[in-house]
């Protein structure tokens, strides 16, 4: 393929899972953010999203649209619960000691892989998306009788994609509405600038810190339902996400949701378009070693002004 | 200071006597526990005692393994020589990362560390030709000889990986106790402080990851030599996990610790494996009960209530 | 002091107990009687290594249900040498070192007589040095070139699967007559996958094509498409094969690239193992062709052998669980587990085979076995055994996807797949 379509397609595709990462790292950067510890488990509960999507899916039978759109609801809610469990029965109890947490969430990342292994089994199981329609893009070139259009080979995307990464954006407002305008944001805010201030002023914060465990995990699951019908469920699927969501909310600067959604979005598309230019593997060696230079050179992320 | 001594020499002494009454499965079990339980402690020089949390300690287990591997593949030398090359290569790659990573601090320190080794992982993958990517490569049985002797016989590779063992065991707790280790133990506990008094953090810090780095490249090492294999396997992620869970179980920052963490999770995961494939559940329910019961360690709770002397 | 070598090792008081338990449950079976006349009516240990965990689990799962229906099968008429077989299975979580891990335990605390199973390479390769340490006999199913390349060693054999340049030889006169002469290859950037770049742009070179690209995909990737640019647009051939959990989407993102036209593709069913071919966005694979280690679909001419061997394990017409046609196997590859275990059978018969100090005489007779013809201890097909290499040969199936269906265009011969030895085990010592 030429360079111009090639660089296209890489941003489209950079695009859609910039969405996902954005969602899944929203949800680990709001955990830290306010409760100031790493969710090892994190990736876990985005497969558990995706699982769920498809129990829901194949349970519900019918009409993709009416499964998916079930899924959609259900699958983070449940997740969101779980997590705001694990919290109170575990995380609660050991006082959100930072490395106690991580130790305890790998424990937790253990126990969800191999109950997801021994009930969903370790297969990969796909879920149909509610459309699918592939759609050839055109592009411009410059000939004798001027600017001229024409169809690419491959260079297309398909509807469910471009839904991919408008549901992502539609997240994002509401969750900056949220976080901005309603009593819960503000609560949350307090809690995250100092949990003891805001316990004396009679904010519940175990309460506070049960639902932001949840509500990161749901975001995750949510990212994994959008994902499933392009990639499938599985119960090894978590790793990748958790890696990359860590990086973004590190990239991004601890804690800060805007940071966040901008590394994401620099992430996602960097892995794309740094495969145009080099081999597969070469491209991800080069992803790699960039994010770990730039945390190197900014340690506290690009957008993080204070030390951590 | 004479009953920790007295403890680690004990624990040794053990560990000679065990070589004549195990049986089989579990003698060869225990060979290979003291060579990863060498890797723990590499790993605990910079977590236990430094206050460092990596989570790329794969790259110089990896990079101890290769280094030796390679020699003997395309160098041709005998392991002896070749052993020499992994500990070079550790601490080669220790020295690159502690300058850079050690520019960040906390979880900025956590990530950079998984990168870099994320990124020898794929440069394993990517000189394929030579590394033989994931499948990895054999060190034949006839290769395996030092000094006249067959390491891939059970008694000589038992005592091959014990004085491996032991010599880090008595080297951790001499570094411990001289002035170096204390001022890594004053970095972990408030580093600040210990700058303040006058100690060059920075530079302390960077031997701390060389020492831990080159200590987790010897374990890396030693495996491919006593039990015939390299792989990239070793160099991805959870192989960087092990040794942060070992240590901790056994107790972060004391010189025994990365062993009986070591053991207990090797066995917790034989034993229940014979009962339930779910032995990752298991494990994962152990590291829960853990972290809520026992926040020290299992040698934490015995330094706490019983021997506060321990190292 | 004591000894520590393998066979005088004084049995401990679990041994004695699991043995005891065993041969009670020995008693209890319905076929008892067959047995009875035998010296001993111990069964015969066979240390089953399985991916039960990790990333190879969906094969595992599998072979396990092959290695369970063999031996029923084996026992029921009778056993070997009049001794039932029994299966010890360890998952090795498809991790090198728990493998490793796992063939000492079955040497040393289970007594197992030989050690069979795993699939995935690395596994194999760090399992190998500690069977021949072990001087454990261990038969392996993984496709892998390892055995026949001489990496390994005398103790260490694959008697139920072609390996992976052999398939590839055989396939590469097909392509280049039917299908095209400039080819494209995607495959995992892993030893698997070197293995078919290396193997195939040799063969293709010998049948005059070329392979004109080389797209090695990481291992862990979830997502393609970003890829699929850097095929050259005067690609003939398309050869794709992928393993792991993201392998569906990998075929779907590269039919929503190519859309209505694509160039021929040509897949190792590798890249759709264990997969349904009626999930969404597989229809573009009509009219596309598939290597198939043995047909998933039961084909016209289907042998008594193949419905046999479906019916033993479970599986339907469409390679499928009966209980479940949503749970589709990893046909072209498990055959191997059932094929290994009656070679194993033919091995230990020839020798007599009564316990560990038979070991070696195991071996010898397996390397001295030859032919081994079609039939219901070979479902797959007629094979060709090499002792020197400790290598099998089998014939190779080209399928088209019709009607989202596999159908058999073209079976390779035995002789197709030859190549010269590049190790002679029989030379090595024990």
């Amino acid at each position: 393929m030429e360079f111009g379509p090639h660089l296209l397609l890489a941003t489209l595709e950079g695009l859609v899972q910039a969405s996902v990462l954005t969602l899944t790292a929203l949800g680990l950067s709001l955990v830290f953010g306010v409760m100031r510890v790493v969710n090892v488990a994190h990736g876990e509960f985005y497969m558990l999203g995706a699982v769920l999507a498809w129990f829901v899916t194949s349970m519900i039978g019918g009409s993709a649209a009416i499964g998916f759109m079930a899924a959609l609801i259900i699958a983070p809610l449940l997740v969101g619960l779980l997590a705001a469990l694990a919290d109170w029965l575990v995380l609660r109890r050991i006082d959100y000691d930072p490395e106690r947490t991580i130790v305890a969430t790998i424990g937790l990342l253990y126990i969800i892989q191999q109950v997801t292994l021994m009930t969903y089994g370790p297969d990969a199981h796909p879920v149909a998306p509610p459309f699918n329609t592939r759609l050839a893009l055109p592009w411009f070139e410059f000939t004798d009788g001027g600017l001229s259009m024409y169809w690419p080979w491959g260079l297309s995307t398909t509807s469910y994609k471009l839904f991919v990464i408008a549901a992502a954006i539609v997240t994002l407002l509401a969750l900056w509405m949220l976080m901005a305008k309603s009593k819960l944001g503000l609560i949350l805010r307090a809690t995250q600038l100092d949990g003891e201030t805001a316990q004396a002023f009679g904010i519940p914060v175990e309460k506070v810190y049960a639902l932001v465990f949840g509500m990161g995990a749901a975001l995750a699951a949510l990212g994994a339902v959008l994902v499933v019908p392009i990639q499938q469920a599985h119960y090894l699927m978590g790793d990748d996400p958790l890696l990359l969501s860590f990086i973004v909310v590190i990239i991004g600067g601890l804690g800060s949701l805007r940071g966040t959604v901008v590394a994401a979005i620099l992430i996602g598309m960097s892995d794309g378009i740094i495969s145009v230019f080099f081999t597969p593997t070469l491209a991800k060696i080069l992803a790699t070693l960039l994010v770990a230079m730039v945390l190197v050179y900014r340690p506290n992320g690009l957008f993080g002004a204070k030390p951590a | 200071m004479r009953k920790s001594i007295a403890l680690h020499l004990g624990l040794i002494a053990l560990l000679i006597v065990l070589q004549f009454v195990l049986p089989a499965y579990h003698h060869g079990n225990m060979a290979r526990i003291m060579v990863m339980a060498t890797y723990a402690m590499g790993y605990n020089i910079m977590f236990g005692y430094t206050g460092l949390l990596s989570l790329g300690h794969a790259m110089f287990f990896a990079a101890g393994l290769y280094g030796m591997g390679l020699s003997v593949q395309f160098l041709g030398m005998g392991v002896g020589p070749a052993f020499g090359m992994g500990l070079f290569a550790s601490l080669t790659l220790s020295l690159v990362v502690g300058l850079l990573a050690l520019r960040t601090l906390g979880v900025a320190f956590m990530i950079v560390t998984l990168m870099f080794s994320q990124t020898i992982f794929l440069v394993i993958l990517y000189f394929n030709p030579y590394t033989r990517g994931d499948e990895g490569f054999v060190i034949q049985q006839s290769v395996r000889h030092i000094f006249g002797l067959d390491l891939s016989d059970p008694t000589i590779r038992y005592f091959a990986a014990l004085v491996l063992f032991s010599t880090v065991l008595i080297g951790t707790l001499k570094l411990v106790q001289s002035n170096i280790g204390r001022v890594f133990i004053a970095i972990r506990e408030n580093e600040p402080r210990a700058k303040m008094l006058g100690y060059d953090t920075w530079r302390h810090k960077l031997l701390s990851v060389v020492l831990s780095g080159t200590v987790s490249g010897a374990a890396g090492a030693s495996y491919g030599i006593l039990f015939g294999y390299v792989g990239a396997s070793f160099a991805q992620v959870p192989y960087s996990i092990f040794p942060l869970l070992w240590v901790l179980l056994g107790g972060a920052g004391t010189v025994i610790g990365p062993f009986i963490g070591t053991l207990f999770m090797f066995y917790l995961i034989d034993l229940s494996s014979t009962v339930t494939d779910a032995y990752m559940l298991v494990v994962g329910v152990v590291l829960v009960l853990l972290t809520m019961f026992a926040r020290n360690g299992l040698i934490g709770i015995v330094r706490e209530r019983w021997a506060k002397w321990l190292p | 002091m004591k000894s520590k070598t393998l066979l005088s090792a004084a049995p401990t008081r679990r041994n004695v107990l699991t043995g005891l338990a065993a041969a009670g449950a020995a008693t209890a079976l319905p076929n008892f009687a067959r047995y009875a006349h035998a010296g001993s009516d111990a069964p015969i240990k066979i240390g089953f290594q399985v991916h039960r965990t990790g990333i190879g689990a969906a094969y595992g799962r599998w072979y396990e249900r092959t290695t369970n229906a063999a031996a029923k099968v084996i026992n029921d008429a009778g056993g070997i040498n009049g001794r039932p077989i029994g299966i010890v299975a360890e998952d090795d979580g498809t991790d090198p070192k728990r493998g490793a891990e796992v063939l000492e335990k079955f040497a040393n605390q289970h007594g197992c007589d030989i050690a069979y199973g795993t699939l995935f390479s690395h596994v194999v390769i760090g399992s190998a040095p500690r069977a021949a340490e072990l001087k454990l006999p261990y038969f392996v199913v993984s496709e892998g070139h390892h055995v026949a390349s001489g990496m390994l060693n005398r103790y260490t054999l694959q008697p139920g699967i072609t390996d992976v340049k052999s398939q590839v030889q055989a396939m590469a006169p097909f392509v280049a007559d039917n299908l095209g002469k400039k080819v494209t290859m995607i495959y995992p950037d892993f030893a698997f996958g070197h293995n078919h770049r290396d193997f195939f742009s040799e063969a293709i070179a010998a049948q005059g094509g070329e392979v004109i690209a080389k797209l090695a995909i990481p291992p862990t990737e979830t997502s393609f498409t970003k890829y699929f640019p850097q095929i050259p647009r005067e690609t003939e051939v398309i050869y794709h094969v992928m393993v792991g959990p993201s392998v569906l989407t990998f075929v779907k993102e590269l039919g929503e690239f190519f859309g209505p036209s694509h160039p021929e593709i040509f897949g190792f069913i590798d890249s759709l193992e264990a997969v349904d071919f009626a999930s969404p966005g597989l229809e573009f694979l009509e009219g596309t062709h598939f290597w198939e280690g043995m047909p998933r679909y039961a084909q016209s001419n289907q042998t008594d052998a193949d419905k046999f061997y479906r019916a033993a394990i479970g599986i339907d017409d469409k390679g499928a669980s009966l209980d479940d046609p949503k749970d589709v196997s990893t046909y072209a590859h498990m055959f191997g587990c059932w094929e290994t275990l009656y070679t194993i059978k033919d091995g230990m018969e020839a020798s007599g085979y009564k316990g560990p100090a038979d070991r070696q005489s195991l071996i010898e007779a397996v390397e001295a076995i030859t032919d081994m013809p079609e039939g219901r201890e070979h479902p797959q097909g007629a094979k060709l055994f090499n002792g020197k290499t400790h290598q099998v040969f089998g014939p190779q199936y080209i399928s088209k996807v019709e009607g989202g269906k596999l159908v058999v265009q073209h079976t390779t011969s035995i002789e197709d797949g030859l190549y010269p030895d590049e190790v002679d085990y029989t030379a090595q010592s024990f």
